[in-house]
C-alpha cells in the first residue's frame, strides 16, 4: 500500500466520486481519473503476474506504452480483454480484473516459476517446438493456461459498431503542443482538417507537466486553441480516436471510442466507430515514449517511468509512492524529482548516470535541496511485493562497470528515465525507415515515402517551444501542399530547450555478470531479460530480427513500446557494433490493439453478405422448403411434407417429375443478353463448338474453357434475333463469365461490335419437366404452338404468359420433356402460382435443387464446379465431340499440349456400388487395392453420388485415372468410419444409355423419348 | 489501400477495382503457329517486375472498364493511368 491521493491538485473533479471494483473489491476514484490513477490512489501495488516467471508487476507507465496493467474490463457479453488501465477512463460501476496469476495476480501460487527460471531460458519456445517434437503438446497447455492476457466474451457481442469513410486535406495525429499548433495553422488556411488524439482530453504531454505558455498555465492555451478549432467549420476534432494504421496512398484507419468511458446506463449508440480515412497530407505529432533503464530487479512494483510519475502527480493528483528515488541518464529525472517534491513526496535522491551533470535542471534540483548522486547507477532493486530499497554504485570513468558500492536508499518508488523514443510507429507503417540519431540516442523519422511530415517530440524535439514551432511549420506546409495558404501567426511563448545531453545507458552494469546476477528485464510483457539477449547472441542469433523472435522481444500486445530500443542497444553493445548498424525495427498496424467489433462494423449476422432471393421465394418459404446457399442465392433444395425425410421428399419429387410433371424455380441461372453484329463471333471465340449455323429461335448447349484448356462454365444459349442472343451460365459462375467476356472484349477484341448486359435478375424462370409438361405449359402460353413439329427440342419462342410478354424454351436438364417459361421478374410469383394452379390436375409437384441434381446425374449431365474442379478438359468429361476443330476459341491451343493429350488422364465415369443401397460419400477417394501398405495410391474420387429413385439404386459419378479404359473394373472407397465400399466402373449415364456410342456425350441435355401416358398417375399428384 | 485514378470515374479506392496482372501481353494471333513452350510462356509466365510495371485493372464496382496502370511494385507509386490501346508509356517520367 504505497500510492495515495494527494490532498490537492490534478485535473480531476473531486466533487464527482466514482465507485468501481477491482478483482471484486469496491474502490472509488474521481471523474478525470484513469483506472490506473484510481488504482494507485487506492494503494494497489500489483496489477499482474508476469508472463513466464509469474513475478508481481505494478503500473509502469501512464499511456499506451503500459506493459503490465493489462486488465479484463466488464463482464458478460460486454467484457473487454487486453485493456490498458492507463488509457481507461474511470466511470461509475467499472469492474476490472487481473487476468493472469492463480488464484489472482496479488496472491499467485505459481510464482514458484520465478525460482525455477533456469528451466525456462531464452528460446524456450523455439526449443520446445524443435525437439522433442512430441514435447510441445505437453508444455503447451501448461504455458497457454498460465499466459492468458484475457478472455473473449462467451456470448455474441451485444454492441453495435459503426464505420465511416472520410476524406480530408490534413490529418493531424496527436493533440499535444505540436499537434494543436499544426491543426491551428492548417485550420487558419481553410483546409479541411481532422485532428485525432487517443486521449479523452487534448493537450498531450502538457496535461502532465507543470508548464506555462504565454505566461499562464498551459491548460489555458489548450482550452483557447481547442475552442478556436471547434469554431472552424472545416475542422473535425476527434478525441478518444486512435490512428492505428497508416497504409498505402495516405489511407489511414482510426478507431473512435464512443461509449466505453460511460457507465452502462449511459452507453447509448454504437460503441466504436472505425474511420477509413484518405488524407492528402498527414502531420504526425504522436510525441515520444520514455524508456526505462535496464538493471537488476527493475520490474519490482514501485519502479515507474519518471514521466509517468509526473503524470500521476500533476494530472491525476495521486502519489505513486511515499518515498522516492530518481534514477536517470538525462534531465527529465530532475523534472520528475521537482514535481514530486512540490507535491510533498519525500525524494531521497537523484541518481544520475552522468559524471558531471550541469545545466538549468540540475541546478534547480540542487537549489531545491535534492541530493544528487552523480556518476552513479542503481544496479539492483530490493523488495518482493513492492520496492523497499535500491542499491547504488559509482561507475568507472568509462561508465562500463561498477567501481564501488554507494549508499543503499530506502524507497517505495523509483522514477526511472533512460531517455525518449519518438513514436515513429505510424511513420514506419507508412513505409519510411526510421533513422538512428546518435546525438539524441533515439530513432527519428526517416525520409518520408508518403505525403506526411512529423513534428515535435515525434521527431526528437523535446522542448515545448520547439514543438509549437515545428507544429506550426508542419501545419502550414501541409496546408500549402493541398493548395491552402496559412496566414502568418505569432507563436505563443513557451519553455525553450534548456536540457543537457543524455548519456546513453542501454544496460546498467551490475554487481555480478549478466548471466548470474538478478534479472534485468528488457521486455516486461514477455519477460525478456538482458541475459536472454546475451544468450541469443551466444547461440549465434546476431541479426536483430532473429534475436527478437528467439527471445520474444517486442512480441507482446504492447509491441515492445518500452523494450525494443533498449533491447537493440544491448544487442549492439554485445556485438560491438553501432546501434544504427544493428538495424531498425519495423512497426506494423495496429498501434494499439483494435477490437474485432470495430473492424467488422455492421457486417455481421444477416449483413455479413448479401442474400439473393428469387421472385417466388415467398412461395417456397410458405411451402416449407428447405433452402441451400448457392453463392449468394437461397435456392429451395426440397419441399418436405410433414414427417418426410429429405430422401423421401427427393424420391417423391423425382418420381413426380418422371411420371407426371415437376416444377422448378430456375430463376437463379445466370443470364447474359448479347447484342450486336459481332455477337456470333464472340460466341464462336468463347465456346468450344460452332454457332454460325444456329437459326433464330433455336438454342444450343455450349462449353466454355479457360485459356488453359480447362472447363470453366457451360450453359444453353438461344438466338433470339439476327444479332441478339441470350446466354445462360451456371448459377455460381454468372458473375465470373460476365467479367471474362467483358475483359476479352475490352482488352483483346476491341474491334468487335457487341454489347453485354447481365439480365440474371431481370427474368423469373419456371422450368416445367415431365410427360405432362407440354399440356401444362400449353395452358399458360396459349399463343404459341408447342407441338413437337412446331417447336422442336432446343428451340425458343416469344409468347404471352400471365398477361405479360414471356419466353418459352424447350430445353432439358432432367432428361424429361421440359419447357422453361420466363417472364419479367416482377411477375415471377404470379407465374409460379399460375403454373401450380393449372398443374393441379396433372399432379404438378414443386421440386428443388436436390431432385434436379439426382435427375441430371441419372442422365450423366455434369455440373461444372461439382464434377469439374478447374483441372478437367472436355475430353476428360467425354465431351470431345463438342470441341470444334475448324475454328479457334479460348483454350483450344492448350488442349494440344502433350499433358492434355495423355490417355491416362482422370476421366469422368459412373460408379455402381456392389451393395445397391450403399451411397458413396461425395469426395470419397478411390483406390485399386483396399488393404495394401499405406499410403494407398489414389486413383480418383467421387464427384456426385445419390440414391436414385428412377434407377432404383445408388448411382455415382467419379473422376478416375484412365477411367474410360477401365469400364467394368472395380475400385474401392475406404471411408473414414473404417468401411470399404466396392464399386464397378460404368459409363457415366444411368438412364436411356443403349444405342449410344461409348464416350460420345454430345447429346447432352437430350430429352428422353416422349412417353406421355393417357392420364397422370393419381399417386403422383401433389396435395 | 491504393487509390487508383479510373480514366472514366476519377480517383477511387482500390477495393472498387479488380487487379488483372501484367499488361501488354497479347494473345498470339495464330496460336497454332507458336510452340508448346511459347504458348506455355504466354499462359503461365509473367515478368514479375520489381519496380515499374504496366498492369491491367478493372473498375469492377464502378464503370466496369479495363484500363492500364503504370505502377511501381516496390513503392506502389502510380506513375500513369492510361486507356486500353494506348501505348506503354516511356518510363522516364
Ligand atoms: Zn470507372
Amino acid at each position: 500500500m504505497s500510492g495515495y491521493r494527494l490532498a490537492s491538485g490534478g485535473r480531476i473533479d473531486r466533487d464527482r466520486r466514482l465507485e468501481f471494483t477491482f478483482n471484486g473489491r469496491p474502490m472509488a476514484g474521481y471523474a478525470g481519473d484513469t483506472l490506473a490513477s484510481a488504482l494507485i490512489a487506492n494503494g494497489v501495488d500489483i496489477v499482474a503476474r508476469s508472463f513466464k516467471y509469474r513475478r508481481p508487476r505494478g503500473i509502469v507507465a501512464a499511456g499506451a506504452e503500459e506493459p503490465n496493467a493489462i486488465l479484463q474490463l466488464g463482464c458478460g457479453a460486454r467484457t473487454r480483454p487486453v485493456q490498458r488501465a492507463t488509457q481507461t477512463e474511470l466511470h461509475y460501476g467499472l469492474s476490472a480484473r487481473t487476468v493472469n496469476g492463480w488464484p489472482s495476480a496479488e496472491t499467485d501460487l505459481t510464482a514458484v516459476l520465478d525460482r525455477a527460471s533456469r528451466l525456462l531460458p531464452a528460446g524456450f519456445y523455439y526449443k520446445t517446438f524443435k525437439w522433442p517434437a512430441s514435447g510441445w503438446k505437453h508444455y503447451e497447455h501448461v504455458i497457454r493456461a498460465g499466459a492468458g492476457l484475457g478472455y473473449a466474451p462467451d456470448d455474441a457481442d451485444a454492441d453495435r459498431y459503426d464505420r465511416i469513410n472520410a476524406h480530408c486535406d490534413v490529418l493531424v495525429v496527436g493533440a499535444g503542443p505540436a499537434g494543436l499548433s499544426a491543426a491551428l495553422a492548417a485550420g487558419y488556411s481553410g483546409a479541411r482538417v481532422i485532428l485525432a488524439d487517443e486521449g479523452s482530453e487534448f493537450g498531450g504531454s502538457l496535461l502532465s507537466a507543470a508548464e506555462h505558455i504565454d505566461g499562464a498555465p498551459s491548460t489555458h492555451w489548450i482550452a483557447r486553441v481547442r475552442a478556436e478549432l471547434a469554431a472552424m467549420p472545416e475542422v473535425t476534432l476527434l478525441p478518444r480516436a486512435t490512428v492505428f494504421g497508416y497504409y498505402d496512398h495516405n489511407f489511414l484507419t482510426l478507431v473512435e471510442r464512443l461509449t466505453d468511458h460511460l457507465p452502462a446506463t449511459d452507453a447509448i449508440g454504437p460503441r466504436e466507430r472505425l474511420w477509413r480515412l484518405r488524407a492528402k497530407q498527414v502531420v504526425i505529432a504522436t510525441g515520444a515514449i520514455e524508456r526505462p533503464l535496464v538493471f537488476g530487479n527493475n520490474d519490482r512494483p514501485g519502479v515507474m517511468l519518471a514521466s509517468a510519475v509526473s503524470s500521476y502527480v500533476n494530472r491525476y493528483g495521486v502519489a505513486p509512492g511515499r518515498r522516492a528515488v530518481v534514477f536517470a541518464n538525462n534531465d527529465n529525472g530532475y523534472r520528475s524529482a521537482l514535481d514530486m517534491q512540490r507535491a510533498g513526496i519525500d525524494v531521497a535522491g537523484v541518481v544520475d548516470v552522468r559524471t558531471d551533470p550541469s545545466g538549468a535542471w540540475h541546478e534547480a534540483a540542487r537549489a531545491a535541496g535534492l541530493r544528487v548522486f552523480a556518476g552513479h547507477v542503481v544496479p539492483d532493486a530490493r523488495g518482493r511485493r513492492r520496492l523497499a530499497s535500491v542499491r547504488t554504485a559509482r561507475l568507472s570513468a568509462d561508465a562500463g562497470r561498477i567501481e564501488d558500492e554507494g549508499p543503499r536508499l530506502d524507497c517505495d518508488l523509483l522514477a526511472v528515465s533512460g531517455g525518449w523514443s519518438p513514436v515513429v510507429h505510424l511513420q514506419s507503417q507508412s513505409g519510411a525507415r526510421p533513422r538512428f540519431d546518435t546525438d539524441r540516442a533515439c530513432f527519428v523519422p526517416g525520409d518520408p515515402v508518403q505525403a506526411e511530415r512529423s513534428a515535435g517530440a515525434a521527431r526528437g524535439t523535446w522542448d515545448t517551444a520547439g514543438c509549437l514551432l515545428e507544429g506550426n511549420e508542419a501545419g502550414v506546409a501541409a496546408a500549402s501542399a493541398c493548395g491552402f495558404e496559412a496566414p502568418a501567426t505569432v507563436l505563443p511563448s513557451a519553455a525553450a530547450a534548456d536540457e543537457q545531453p543524455l548519456l546513453p545507458c542501454w544496460l546498467v552494469p551490475g554487481f555480478k555478470p549478466v548471466s548470474r546476477g538478478p534479472k534485468q528485464f528488457v521486455d516486461y510483457q514477455n519477460d525478456t531479460t538482458a541475459a536472454d539477449l546475451h544468450l541469443a547472441i551466444r547461440e549465434n542469433y546476431t541479426a536483430i530480427e532473429h534475436v527478437k523472435r528467439y527471445t520474444a522481444l517486442g512480441f507482446g500486445t504492447d509491441q515492445g513500446k518500452l523494450g525494443n530500443i533498449n533491447g537493440m542497444g544491448i544487442v549492439a553493445e554485445k556485438l560491438g557494433r553501432p546501434l544504427a548498424e544493428v538495424g531498425t525495427t519495423t512497426f506494423r498496424p495496429a498501434y494499439t490493439p483494435v477490437t474485432f467489433g470495430a473492424i467488422a462494423g455492421r457486417d455481421v449476422g444477416a449483413l455479413l453478405d448479401a442474400t439473393r432471393h428469387t421472385p417466388m421465394h415467398a412461395w417456397h418459404v410458405a411451402r416449407g422448403a428447405v433452402f441451400e446457399n448457392v453463392g449468394q442465392w437461397k435456392r429451395a433444395r426440397y419441399y418436405p411434407r410433414p414427417g418426410e425425410t429429405m430422401q423421401q421428399a427427393v424420391d417423391r419429387e423425382c418420381l413426380a417429375t418422371h411420371h407426371a410433371v415437376g416444377v422448378l424455380d430456375y430463376s437463379t441461372l445466370g443470364k447474359i443478353d448479347i447484342h450486336g453484329p459481332d455477337a456470333v463471333t464472340l460466341l464462336e471465340r468463347v465456346y468450344t463448338n460452332n454457332w454460325r449455323k444456329l437459326a433464330v429461335g433455336r438454342c444450343r448447349y455450349g462449353l466454355m474453357l479457360d485459356e488453359d484448356g480447362m472447363v470453366m462454365d457451360d450453359g444453353v444459349t438461344a438466338r433470339l434475333a439476327e444479332h441478339h442472343y441470350l446466354m445462360t451460365t451456371t448459377t455460381g459462375g454468372a458473375a465470373n463469365v460476365m467479367a471474362r467476356l467483358e475483359r476479352w472484349l475490352q482488352t483483346e477484341w476491341t474491334d468487335l461490335e457487341v454489347h453485354l448486359t447481365s439480365v440474371t435478375d431481370h427474368w423469373a424462370t419456371v422450368s416445367v419437366a415431365g410427360p405432362y409438361s407440354r399440356d401444362l405449359v400449353g395452358e399458360l402460353c396459349a399463343d404459341v404452338d408447342l407441338s413437337a413439329e412446331a417447336m422442336p427440342f432446343m428451340s425458343i419462342r416469344e409468347c404471352t404468359a400471365v398477361g405479360v410478354a414471356a419466353r418459352v424454351a424447350r430445353v432439358s436438364f432432367t432428361g424429361e420433356l421440359s419447357f422453361e417459361i420466363s417472364v419479367p421478374a416482377a411477375h415471377g410469383q404470379r407465374l409460379w402460382e399460375a403454373v401450380m394452379a393449372a398443374g393441379e390436375r396433372y399432379g404438378a409437384t414443386p421440386y428443388g435443387t436436390e431432385a434436379m441434381h439426382v435427375l441430371r446425374a441419372e442422365k450423366g449431365f455434369v455440373i461444372v464446379g461439382q464434377d469439374t474442379d478447374g483441372s478437367v478438359t472436355p475430353d476428360d468429361l467425354g465431351m470431345a465431340g463438342l470441341v470444334s476443330t475448324k475454328k479457334d476459341f479460348i483454350g483450344r491451343r492448350s488442349l494440344a499440349r502433350p499433358h492434355l493429350q495423355r490417355g491416362d488422364r482422370r476421366q469422368l465415369v459412373g460408379l455402381l456400388t456392389d451393395e445397391p443401397a450403399a451411397v458413396l460419400p461425395e469426395g470419397a477417394q478411390l483406390v485399386d487395392v483396399p488393404d495394401g501398405p499405406l499410403p494407398l495410391p489414389m486413383v480418383g474420387w467421387v464427384t456426385s453420388s445419390y440414391a436414385s429413385a428412377r434407377v432404383g439404386r445408388s448411382i455415382a459419378l467419379a473422376l478416375v485415372d484412365g477411367g474410360r479404359d477401365r469400364i467394368g473394373q472395380r475400385v474401392f472407397a475406404p471411408l473414414a468410419d473404417g468401411r470399404v465400399l466396392a464399386a464397378r466402373i460404368t459409363e457415366p449415364v444411368f438412364l436411356d444409355a443403349p444405342g449410344r456410342r461409348p464416350h460420345d456425350r454430345t447429346d447432352r441435355n437430350a430429352e428422353r423419348p416422349d412417353r406421355r401416358p393417357e392420364r397422370p398417375p393419381a399417386g403422383a399428384v401433389d396435395a | 489501400m491504393l487509390q487508383l485514378e479510373c480514366p472514366w470515374c476519377g480517383p477511387r479506392d482500390e477495393e472498387e477495382f479488380t487487379y488483372g496482372g501484367e499488361a501488354h501481353i497479347t494473345r498470339p494471333p495464330e496460336p497454332d503457329a507458336v510452340s508448346d513452350a511459347a504458348w506455355g510462356d504466354y499462359l503461365f509466365f509473367h515478368t514479375n517486375t520489381r519496380g515499374l510495371q504496366s498492369e491491367q485493372w478493372c473498375h469492377s464496382h464502378g464503370c466496369r472498364r479495363w484500363f492500364n496502370v503504370a505502377r511501381d511494385t516496390v513503392t506502389y507509386r502510380i506513375h500513369r493511368v492510361y486507356r486500353m490501346g494506348e501505348p506503354r508509356p516511356g518510363f522516364d517520367a
